[in-house]
């Protein structure tokens, strides 16, 4: 880390100190107030009755139930959108036909939805003034404000993660390596399995990363298809929700202060990644 | 195992890459198929080795036709950027095809290795066994890919582009290298260049392709010497293009000189030619008279013949305004009156012994013409 | 039976290839995508036929909901403005200068990317609570953000700043430096060369980011609502409105909003397209 002063890379010409100076302090300045303090507001809220008040809060049986059923979606959710996203990618960029585009933009589509309109149409879906819903009702099966919407919702707005970190990767590689696999007699699964998978293990990996974050870290589109019911059908985000309008600070930023922790550490293996990502990348072209 | 593709068509889109195409190839045979690029040799190739198909016509490999997708056609293949496995060690690489056979064809652990083994030594990469792609120069990747490829034992050895990536020097060594290899394996194969000094140096046949068609097919010698059509002369080498005509008796005129040559005598000899000059005095610009026909005449540039003297050889007066001496031949840029440019290639003896400079004034000739009618 | 007509129907779809595979995937890809989007998404305007015109346009149009359009459209707008002012900034010193702890701010600027919207939105809320680190300076200065559509557009600053700073970052990095140094060694000013050469150059860029960062806004909710106080009329967004109306029974009313909020989101998908495309372009052209 460099502590001289701060100096345009590379070239000669560029702005004089003071405007540099003055920009850097800026940048900083602004990122600290919009993104660190609410980092550090988390942990000292957290913390602000001590060691003790927040692990009791953690420990709670309902915010241990929170965090359990909230691996439990992420662990249903991220795998069947890996699947899909390397089922999409593989078809995506590895043939030509027609209508490819469009199915691109249908695969990012929830990222464009609100995450209320993305809860909303399985209330509206799974709801008893629906066909489905009412079938559902006479069978006696429980989905909507239960586990199984939990996790379609969750389904919705990860879907697009894997998919989209995959699909430019894959696009750029090309098809000969698969190509010269298939001529020297290899099977699909073992051309997929020995050549593809390792040369898109990294941009997997990054986007399972993120795919998981949100997973797990999902408030808007399953606060609405959750029904709140303490010890059931809360995830983590929502417990926070529902101590927090207890007036309930502590144990709410105690809570709270897990998902940041999954936050931070996402970043830090996302910044790994990345650095390894873009060394193998740079050696093999 | 000998190849042939019969009126294969294809087409992308808009643009059509194959135009009702066939091509035998016998067995054995180490066959260049050469052109600009877009003249649809890649397509060619790849619609052999099964990886493209194309919208109609046929690909027989021993008179038995291909069916697609067909993975046992004993195809092999190295790409142009070669493909290599990147995570996989060159041992691995060359490994891969024998590795994923099925068991009952599997050979041994200690079969591949040893197989593996002597492909190491046959591409004189023993030493580099362990290495990544990554760690290996251009040369040596190529190596590696047509050891991949030659490591389940192909009937048919196809290469795309095999030197494009390389450098000149490494590219003259692997040639010659590649043309040993086949006279000591003798496997059919089938190479695409742009180059034809590549194609000439290496191929016993060459197929000389240009937009989506075959042009001509021949032996090195037939297609640089007996060009079937202009394009084929072209894209063989430098050339002088000449206005002319051919008059009612079939003799033959070139613009801006008075050398007169009859049809037959077209590629005849230097004594001859020099019989058929004229004096100074008589030269003038010709007009071509009614009922001739008007065409166009080649020379290569080291088929020009050059004098000092109006007096001794009558022909185009130009300008020297260029003179590069590297190499056995000197080239020379030359100007004539009408502004045209004309290049010469002259043996260092003749222009040493004419003592030519820049900005001398000469006379020149083409000493062999050829007309494609 | 069925399989053979199938594969025959990708047949005509799709160029033929020697990979495989192509109607697994292919079929895997449209059967998800069919059951987990596209179908329910298609639900909500069945749900909204139920409704005549009439009460479409009324539930849409009334005074409540112009109301919420106005702080919904209006906060996002402003927060989307203020990223892109200070989202260049922090762009520039990434790419174009060092400073110490350089990396731990540039890992910085993905957090709201990867923070929960709910803990985003509490976190800030005890931030600009009056008696908040921030609040407790600003309420003698009589400024109210906790509650106020002045909380909202912070909460969507928070969100938005990834958007442009990521979509800035990579152009300024490509961005080739004799450019610069021509225009320098012609006799222009820093002044003039950030306004002739770069600015043009990364317009498509920030734009981009300007409306990713504002549809993303539009949409926000968990970081939102804890700080917006949702008073109806004056701190009140679509999305809360949406939330609200479903908790209270009101499916037809919130499924309306939804479709109104579903079509400005194509809307902005739409354009967000076009300016991607255009800033490849010229990229393209400038290379």
């Amino acid at each position: 880390m460099s502590l001289s002063i701060p100096q345009n890379k590379q070239s000669g010409i560029g702005e004089v100190l003071w405007v540099r100076i003055a920009l850097i302090i800026t940048g900083m300045l602004f990122l600290g107030a919009v993104i660190g303090l609410p980092l550090a507001a988390v942990f000292t809220e957290a913390l602000r009755k001590g060691l003790d008040a927040y692990v009791a809060s953690i420990i709670e049986p309902d915010a241990l139930s929170a965090i359990r059923l909230t691996l439990l979606v992420a662990a249903i959710a991220v795998p069947l959108n890996i699947v899909f996203g390397i089922a999409a990618s593989w078809a995506i960029t590895k043939f030509e036909f027609t209508g490819k585009r469009l199915l691109i933009t249908l695969i990012d589509l929830p990222f464009s939805v609100s995450p209320v309109i993305s809860g909303l149409i399985y209330a509206l879906m799974f709801g008893a003034q629906s066909l489905l819903g009412s079938w559902l009702l006479e069978h006696d099966i429980q989905i909507l404000f239960a586990v199984p919407a939990l996790v379609i919702a969750t389904i919705f707005v990860t879907f697009p993660f894997v998919a989209r970190e995959l699909i430019p990767l894959m696009e750029e590689q090309g098809t000969e390596e698969e190509e010269a696999a298939i001529l020297l007699g290899a099977s699909g699964w073992r051309t997929f399995v020995s050549i593809t998978l390792p040369n898109i293990r990294w941009g997997l990996l990054y986007g399972v990363l993120l795919c998981n974050a949100r997973a797990m870290g999902e408030f808007g589109a399953v606060s609405v298809v959750s029904g709140h019911i303490k010890g059931e059908t809360n995830t983590i985000p929502l417990q926070v929700e529902i101590l927090y309008n207890e007036y309930n600070f502590v144990a709410a930023f105690s809570v709270a202060s897990i998902l940041t922790l999954l936050a931070v550490v996402t970043l830090l293996l996302k910044r790994v990644v990345e650095k390894y990502g873009a060394k193998t990348k740079k050696i093999t072209t | 195992m000998g190849i042939s593709a019969k009126n294969i068509c294809k087409r992308y889109k808009e643009f059509v890459a194959l135009d009702n195409v066939s091509l035998d190839v016998k067995s054995g045979e180490l066959v260049a198929l050469l052109g600009p690029s877009g003249s649809g040799k890649t397509s060619l190739l790849r619609i052999i080795s099964g990886l493209d198909f194309p919208d109609s016509g046929s690909v027989e490999f021993d008179g038995a036709e291909a069916r697609t997708n067909d993975q046992d056609r004993h195809v092999g293949f190295v790409f142009q950027h070669y493909a290599l496995f990147k995570h996989m060690t060159v041992f691995e690489n060359i490994a891969f095809g024998l590795r994923v056979r099925n068991k009952k064809y599997r050979p041994t652990e200690f079969a591949i290795r040893r197989k593996v083994v002597k492909l190491l030594s046959l591409v004189h990469l023993e030493a580099f066994w362990d290495r990544y792609p990554s760690q290996l120069s251009g040369g040596q990747r190529q190596r590696v890919a047509l050891a991949r490829a030659l490591a389940v034992e192909p009937q048919v050895l196809l290469l795309d582009e095999p030197f494009g990536a390389l450098d000149a020097k490494v590219r003259k060594e692997l040639r010659r290298w590649m043309r040993k290899l086949h006279n000591d394996m003798h496997i059919t194969s089938i190479f695409v260049t742009h180059d034809q000094e590549e194609a000439m140096e290496v191929a016993d046949r060459v197929v000389v392709m240009n937009s989506s068609r075959i042009e001509q097919v021949g032996t090195p010698e037939d297609v640089y010497h007996v060009p079937a059509n202009a394009f084929v002369y072209d894209f063989m080498g430098n050339y002088n293009e000449f206005d002319g005509w051919k008059d009612r008796d079939g003799r033959i005129h070139i613009a801006e000189t008075d050398v007169m040559d009859s049809a037959d005598e077209v590629a005849s000899n230097e004594e001859a030619e020099t019989e058929a000059l004229l004096l100074p005095e008589k030269k003038r610009i010709l007009r071509m008279p009614d009922g001739a026909k008007a065409i166009k005449l080649y020379a290569r540039p080291h088929e020009m013949l050059v004098s000092r003297s109006p007096l001794e050889d009558d022909g185009i007066q130009v300008k020297v305004i260029h003179i590069n001496p590297a190499g056995p031949l000197v080239k020379m840029e030359l100007e004539s009156n009408s502004n045209r440019v004309l290049q010469a290639e002259v043996p260092k003896s003749v222009l040493d012994k004419l003592t030519i400079k820049r900005d001398d004034i000469l006379f020149v000739r083409p000493k062999v013409t050829r007309i494609f009618e | 039976m069925n399989t053979a007509r199938a594969s025959s129907f990708f047949k005509q779809l799709k160029k033929p290839s020697v990979l495989p595979g192509f109607g697994l995937t292919l079929g895997f890809t449209l059967v998800y995508l069919t059951l987990i989007v596209l179908l329910p998404l298609s639900g909500l305007f069945f749900a909204t036929a139920k409704l005549s015109w009439a009460e479409f346009f009324n539930t849409i149009t009334a005074d409540r909901v112009m109301h919420a359009y106005g702080i919904s459209f209006g906060t996002a707008f402003v927060a989307a403005l203020i990223n892109v002012v200070f989202g260049l900034i922090v762009a520039w010193i990434l790419v174009r200068y060092d400073f110490p702890f350089k990396k731990i701010f540039d890992a910085m600027v993905d957090l709201p990317f990867a923070l929960p919207t709910a803990v985003a939105g509490i976190a800030l809320t005890s931030l600009y609570a009056p008696s908040g680190w921030i609040g407790q300076y600003l309420e003698p200065l009589g400024i109210k953000v906790a509650f106020t559509p002045l909380g909202i557009t912070i909460a969507l600053i928070f969100v938005g700043l990834p958007f442009v700073v990521r979509t800035v970052q990579p152009v300024l990095e490509d961005m080739n430096r004799e450019l610069e140094e021509a225009a320098a060694s012609l006799g222009a000013t820093r002044m003039q060369i950030f306004l002739l050469i770069f600015l043009p150059h990364i317009t498509p860029a920030l734009m981009t980011g300007f409306a990713m960062a504002f549809a993303r806004a539009l949409g926000e909710y968990g970081s939102v609502i804890f700080i917006a106080g949702n008073k109806p009329m004056i701190s009140e967004i679509i999305p809360l409105l949406i939330m609200t109306k479903l908790e209270q029974y009101d499916h037809a009313g919130a499924t309306a909003l939804a479709i109104v909020m579903l079509f400005v989101s194509f809307i902005m998908l739409y354009l967000i397209n076009v300016l991607q495309k255009w800033g490849q372009t010229r990229m393209l052209r400038e290379h």
